[in-house]
């Protein structure tokens, strides 16, 4: 037992529930129209916006509405963030003169970021000019985290309304989840970064002379070190809050100056998991039963804790390959120890595996430290929380309204069990529910494994294989996983940018998204057009211990059972051969 | 139903890229700039007025009287800054064991007395290819070589590691760590103490 591992997990879950409530309180008041702090400054700025538009706020919208103005404004991001690429080369804040990106690179990353998953084939400081990165990326950031957050307040609406034809205003929720949630937790993260030493400059990239010159391929010798730049803590700052995860440098938040110090670190990790934890306390407030926001908060957590402390374990058992040679891989009071391969000193084994567990549980997709390089158990801890289908907390909005739709699952296998007809907060499950919950679950699944099968088929697709054998499955598994649950991190040895990656990628990476989303939105529709049924003897409490347990099974199974044998061929069977060789 | 929802979309889009693509960013940068400028702009650090590194990227070492740092991926030199990478080997693959082997032969080379395990950060590639530090144990084990091949005691070197350790973050965030590059800077302004060939 290492006891600095279980303080540095812990203190990270009790900062995280601490903070739920009061941020998930802010933000049912912000959804709900009343007055914050922060109307005095923002509601000028909010109204200007709606005036400008021609927005016109107290209409609702249907169903159909809501998601056509989803889908036109997600579409114009699209189109938007792959001109800024292809066009970048004659636009300004090009200071190291990035050419334009090939198209089938620019259509993966517009795709990519407007779906909030923010996959990278191409290294952030080699292949985008400031420009892009700031106005064209940093952009996409907020306003596909708040898409996903709109869709979930959406539907939080069908189960508060009764008899109503509308779901809310698309630009309401759009407008007032990016000006009062994620800009002001924005440009506090963001300053927070910048005093640890996070850049945010328009300068050239730094050319320093090396106290040691070194001999580069060709055995010439260089003096020099060119330090890449940028304005990169604002761009990270809501990479990390909105469930983005697509960095400023190629390397993500393992490069030191993306996130230079366990203080950094931690400010980080903590913005991945917030606003998804807090949206569950959101959810039970606006439905006027907080236990029932607790008991899907309990339900994430109760899969969560588990992994966590697994994939700590594995990684601070370190490579049996190594131990042969005579390596030191006790985690002593000078070395954290473990498998430190594709690791940072600074953050170790517990910060390494602390931020990949949560970047996967929650679609962000960020790391610290190289995935692929993981022993197989624990890099298999990432690769089925995405399979899980991003619910355990998920993505902003999107993951909490994945949950919702197991819940709607587990209510209607549980009224099957019992005889009664399925509700949940008060509102009857009908046929047409659980055709589009049961949709959001067939959905990911298929795109994750179909993809993977053309895959390793495909010549020219296994030729992006970089570690052999398992291994190497595990690569493209986890590149479909991520793609085909919005998440965005990826065993990074795969070369990505490819033709044929860069396009079955993007078309996952969109099914994902908005094949989901929309029939969410169609539930919204339906669920606010039926009456609320009063709560009486045969009505099955969702907010118990038994309920809850009873969720977690459901998820467990469907994420199990689909996925084992795809898992069986890569990290597991890899996991035996490296320890009984 | 798509007519009424076009001039929002695009008018919205303009006006939320202003805020959020520009004016925010701006913002962030002006903050930045007064009141952290040098972090802001790379934490660069200066001798005789010229840039001769960042306080958060590594540099390569070889030579084996400076201290080394982690193995660097990077392309096409060690700790190229302007390109990150990591070496994405997986667990199970044999470059990495020859990887780990040709860096344990480098050491032993170098210091063929020292016949103390090997800590394994020192042995293996970081993730950025960039990084900085090196744990407590990679540097004291480097210790000894050091010393005698600067002429300096173990002591002085020691103190000079102790220097530049950071400990964890209100004494459990984190890993203690030793910055690599400004040991070696002080390494170089240190006089030789004695000769000795022990």
């Amino acid at each position: 037992m290492n006891w600095n591992n279980v303080i540095q997990g812990f203190v990270f879950l009790a900062t995280v529930i601490l903070l739920a409530k009061p941020l998930g309180t802010y933000m049912a008041r912000v959804y709900e129209g009343k007055p914050t702090g922060l109307h005095v400054v923002l509601g000028p700025v909010e109204r200007w916006i709606y005036r400008l538009s021609g927005i016109y706020p107290e209409t609702g919208m249907s169903w159909k509405g809501y998601a056509v103005a989803m889908m036109l404004f997600n579409g114009i991001g699209i189109a938007v963030v792959y001109a800024f690429q292809r066009l970048q080369a004659y636009l300004p804040l090009n200071p190291m003169s990035m050419q334009g990106v090939a198209p089938d690179l620019a259509f993966n990353t517009a795709i990519s970021f407007a779906t909030n998953t923010n996959w990278q084939s191409y290294g952030g400081e080699t292949t985008l000019s400031y420009l892009t990165q700031m106005v064209g990326l940093t952009m996409q950031n907020f306003v596909s985290a708040a898409s996903g957050m709109a869709v979930l307040v959406a539907l939080i609406r069908g189960f508060i309304q009764k008899k109503a034809e509308t779901i809310g205003n698309f630009w309401v929720d759009l407008v007032r989840t990016t000006l009062y949630i994620l800009l002001p937790l924005s440009m506090i993260l963001a300053i927070f970064l910048v005093s640890q030493g996070v850049v945010q400059t328009f300068k050239p990239y730094e050319k320093v002379t090396l106290l040691q010159p070194v001999m580069d391929s060709n055995g010439a010798s260089v003096q020099e070190q060119v330090l890449a730049l940028g304005p990169a803590a604002s761009q990270i700052a809501i990479k990390q809050l909105g469930t983005n995860g697509g960095g400023f440098f190629n390397v993500n938040s393992s490069h030191p100056f993306e996130n230079p110090t366990p203080v950094s670190n931690f400010l980080e990790v903590i913005a991945i998991i917030l606003i998804p934890a807090a949206l569950c306390y959101t959810f039970g407030y606006m439905v006027r039963d907080k236990r029932q926001g607790w008991a899907l908060l309990a339900v994430m957590l109760i899969i969560f804790v588990p992994c966590l402390w697994s994939c700590i374990s594995f990684e601070q058992q370190g490579n049996p390959l190594l131990s042969s040679l005579g390596i030191n891989q006790k985690a002593t009071a000078f070395q954290p120890g473990g498998n430190m391969e594709g690791k940072e000193a600074r953050f170790g084994i517990a910060n390494s595996a602390i931020w990949a567990v949560t970047t996967t549980a929650v679609s962000n997709g960020s790391v610290n430290s190289m995935h692929d390089s993981y022993m197989p158990l624990g890099g298999l801890i990432p690769l089925w929380f995405m399979q899980l289908g991003e619910v355990v907390f998920g993505g902003a909005g999107s993951g909490l309204y994945g949950m919702i739709a197991f819940a709607i699952i587990a209510v209607f296998i549980a009224g099957l069990m019992i005889g009664r007809t399925p509700e949940y907060l008060g509102k009857k499950i009908e046929a047409f529910e659980m055709k589009m919950a049961s949709l959001m679950i067939l959905i990911p699944p298929a795109l994750v494994l179909i993809g993977t099968a053309v895959a390793v088929i495909l010549p020219q697709a296994k030729a992006s294989i970089f570690n052999p054998g398992p291994h190497g499955f595990s690569e493209v598994l986890y590149a479909f996983s991520s793609a085909a649950n919005n998440n965005g991190s990826a065993f990074g040895g795969l070369s990505a940018n490819t033709l044929f990656y860069n396009i079955a990628l993007a078309l996952a990476m969109f099914f994902a998204r908005y094949w989901l989303a929309i029939p969410i939105l169609a539930v919204a529709g339906s669920l606010s057009r039926k009456k609320i049924v009063p709560v009486s003897q045969g009505t099955l409490p969702t907010h118990t211990p038994l309920f809850i347990i009873f969720l977690v099974v459901v998820v467990l199974i469907v994420g199990a059972l689909t996925f084992f044998p795809a898992l069986v061929l890569g990290p597991i069977v890899e996991h035996f051969m490296l320890h009984h060789r | 139903m798509i007519r009424e929802h076009v001039k929002p979309a695009i008018v919205s889009f303009l006006l939320l890229t202003f805020i959020t693509g520009i004016l925010y960013s701006l913002t962030v940068t002006g903050i930045a700039q007064v009141l952290f400028r040098e972090r802001a702009n790379g934490s660069l650090i200066y001798r005789d007025g010229n840039s001769i590194g960042s306080l958060l990227i590594g540099q390569h070492f070889v030579d084996p009287k400076y201290l080394w740092g982690r193995i660097s991926s990077t392309s096409p030199v060690r700790f190229y800054a302007a390109s990150s990478s990591g070496s994405n080997l997986g667990p199970s693959n044999s470059v990495l064991v020859d990887t780990v082997k040709a860096r344990i032969e480098a050491l032993k080379a170098a210091d063929p007395d020292n016949t103390s395990p090997i800590p394994v950060d020192l042995v293996t590639s970081s993730a950025s290819g960039l990084d900085p530090h090196i744990s407590l144990a990679a540097a004291y084990y480097q210790i000894p070589r050091v010393a005698r091949l600067r002429g300096l005691s173990q002591d002085t070197v020691r103190s000079i590691v102790r220097k530049h350790s950071y400990n964890r973050f209100l004494g459990f965030i984190g890993e203690p760590v030793v910055n690599v590059l400004k040991v070696n800077l002080d390494l170089d302004s240190s006089k030789k103490e004695y000769n000795t060939n022990i």
